[in-house]
């Protein structure tokens, strides 16, 4: 490229020179500016539907590896299930991890003892021929009353075949369960062992997420006492998580337990659906919690028809 | 007596403002605060209804940007298609609150507000949303608020199971009484029909499509199918961790980034699927707080800090998208270009 400067000759070849660089400059911005549009206009890459995507949007691409089955109306895609080692942020290993959470509040809850999935660290599944699947997960989970976090390692198995089977759990945690609840639950069992002034409650918590602070045992108990139903009622397509206390009425201290009647609403995330419980609960700082009765009640359909309001 | 009594009006006067983004809303109040924004920021702020719900209620949108003579870049975010995710529309009403708050004084925010306008619905399900208000036991309704069909006495579609994106297809139940009930066809509910109507006519210029849930801290990124991928799944991955990143700098909560399928469960028929479908590039789901303590019934205490981090993270995504619009590749070569051209021309008139 030969610029002003370099030779002081007002040749005719100089000029051409640079009145057609100019041109061509002209002309490339033209082309990229039609081609790419106003600079404030984004290039929109990668829109569209995907390579081998039909035009109708319900459809689904031709040549993929879907297993599908027809039922009915819908056709039923299967979930492949994972087997090796887990991806930590993916659902097989939070599921099953879910589960070991359940498992430990059946073991170690309590009225003060409250215990939540932190972070899935590590897992890996495996086919065990014919009778089901078997998880090992490393975790962390915490308690929630004590701010305590602790190391875990599960060992999970999700019967196959017919008939719903409780899966099995085993885990071993570091540090857990090292919050000293001692003093609050004796206290508390102190409190309400005797039959002068029977609690109870209900909608915990309330509307606006608000638990009294009298409440919060009550609410840890109905959580922990969940956990049992939760734990008999998952397998590899289901993650429960209690959603509220609807109700909660204490009965008699019988054999130095004491007794609550709970009615609990249960949600669960892949069907999304609220699921109602009767639990018979029984607690003391020595038996830790037990659940003597469930009842699954039925979901009320005529609940659902509009009420009589202006709004 | 005229001190105490000042300072008694004007504690009161910011003990309501500084309270209001800390509390959960009915709708009449979040209606009469949508009229509040606008007449307090009648520069900025227009609304928009573009639907009716089943119960013939309006659907109603905040346009939010600084106007232009010419036609603008668009952010698409919806909050409340699920009523019983209260924490959803009361991060919309912060989000805007935020935005008007700041776009005067931080040039980001105000570069943003000139080039886009932002287009936000506080409660898309609002027969849900209000339904889910009536008492206690109505708390945790999901769905709309059409009757059932064929027989079936439930009431309800699940909206996000609605739309025209492999209806059906996946993660659905086609039993009226479920949660996850899709509907008898695609769009049969009002409230699908007006989104999708929106986002037909404006799909040229929405850049991004948010749309807002809880629980379970996720960012989802399309699609819920496990076998379909979209085109710029990498691109989608990085700004979604991008601003999982800028929420957990927050407060420290980890938000999962995936696909549904990976992280959650598969599904068909969601809003975040439609917009990718028809060309929005950039499209999420934010599933906020909790992890399952409280779940849909987060506490009021936890509204500022949820709102705070997903805010942070809508930020992120929110730049990312402005940024790759007004700085791109393009503009950057034909500014190069231009000066070029000029410093040919210059040079040539004083060769000449």
């Amino acid at each position: 490229m030969v610029w002003a400067g370099h030779t002081r000759r007002r040749g005719r070849p100089h000029q051409i020179l640079v009145w057609s660089m100019g041109w061509t400059l002209l002309i490339l911005l033209v082309v990229l500016t039609v081609v790419h549009g106003n600079p404030t206009v984004m290039v929109r890459t990668g829109s569209g539907p995907t390579v081998g995507f039909d035009q109708h949007p319900n459809s689904v691409p031709l040549g993929e590896d879907i297993q599908t089955t027809t039922e009915g109306e819908s056709e039923v895609v299967e979930e492949v299930m994972t087997t090796g080692v887990l991806n930590p942020s993916h659902y097989p290993a939070r599921r099953a991890a879910t589960v070991v959470q359940h498992y430990l509040n059946t073991r170690y809850g309590s009225p003060y003892r409250w215990i939540f999935l932190s972070t899935v660290h590590s897992g890996s599944a495996e086919e065990v021929a014919e009778m089901g699947r078997k998880y090992q997960l490393a975790l962390t989970m915490q308690e929630m009353i004590s701010n305590v976090s602790g190391q875990c390692s599960a060992e999970l198995f999700f019967p196959g075949g017919e008939g719903q089977s409780a899966p099995q759990v085993q885990a071993s945690c570091e540090g857990l369960h090292q919050s000293n609840t001692t003093a609050q639950e004796e206290a508390f069992y102190q409190q309400h062992r005797t039959s002068n002034n029977l609690a109870s409650g209900n909608n915990i918590p309330d509307s606006y997420g608000h638990v009294e602070p009298s409440m919060k045992p009550f609410w840890h108990l109905g959580g922990v006492a969940s956990s049992f139903i939760m734990l008999r009622e998952s397998n590899e397509s289901t993650l429960y998580n209690m959603a509220q206390v609807a109700n909660f009425t204490q009965l008699e201290t019988e054999k130095d337990q004491l007794r609550f009647n709970y009615h609990v609403l249960l949600h669960e995330m892949i069907s999304q659906e609220i699921i109602h419980w009767k639990l018979l609960v029984t607690w003391s700082p020595e038996q830790g919690v037990q659940v003597l009765q469930t009842e699954l009640q039925p979901k009320c359909h005529h609940c659902e028809a509009p009420p009589n309001t202006t709004n | 007596m005229c001190v105490s009594m000042y300072s008694a009006v004007w504690s009161r006067e910011e003990t309501t403002e500084r309270n209001y983004y800390t509390r959960y809303h009915n709708m009449s109040e979040i209606t009469a605060w949508m009229e509040q924004m606008k007449r307090e920021n009648p520069d900025v702020v227009s609304s928009m209804v573009y639907g009716q719900t089943y119960e013939r209620r309006n659907i109603t949108l905040l346009k939010i940007g600084l106007s232009s003579t010419v036609r603008k870049k668009a952010i698409w975010m919806d909050c409340g298609i699920h009523a019983r995710e209260w924490i959803a529309p009361a991060f919309c009403q912060y989000f805007v609150r935020e935005i008007l708050r700041t776009y005067k004084t931080d040039t980001k925010v105000n570069e943003m507000m000139k080039n886009l306008d932002f287009y936000i619905t506080p409660v898309l399900n609002v027969d849900g949303y209000i339904y889910s208000w009536h008492n206690e036991s109505t708390r945790l309704w999901r769905k709309s608020r059409s009757p059932g069909t064929g027989g079936c006495t439930c009431y309800g579609t699940d909206l996000n199971r609605n739309f025209y994106a492999n209806w059906g297809m996946v993660g659905v139940s086609t039993d009226c009484c479920s949660e996850t009930y899709c509907g008898t066809k695609a769009l049969s509910e009002s409230e699908a029909w007006a989104v999708t109507d929106m986002l037909g006519k404006m799909r040229e210029d929405i850049l991004a499509f948010l749309t807002i849930h809880s629980y379970s801290q996720l960012i989802l990124v399309p699609y819920g199918h496990p076998n379909i991928s979209a085109p710029n799944y990498d691109e989608l991955m990085e700004v979604g961790l991008g601003a999982a990143k800028a929420i957990k700098a927050v407060h420290g909560m980890d938000y999962t980034v995936g696909t549904s399928p990976d992280v959650l469960y598969a599904n068909s028929g969601s809003s975040r699927d439609f917009a990718r479908l028809i060309g929005i590039p950039l499209s999420f789901t934010f599933e906020l707080r909790d992890k399952g303590e409280h779940g849909f019934e987060l506490p009021e205490d936890q509204i500022q800090p949820t709102c705070e981090e997903a805010y942070a993270g809508a930020q992120h995504i929110i730049t990312y998208t402005h940024d790759k619009a007004f700085y791109s590749y393009a503009a950057t070569v034909t500014a190069t270009l231009w000066t070029t051209l000029l410093a040919a021309w210059v040079s040539s008139a004083i060769l000449l």
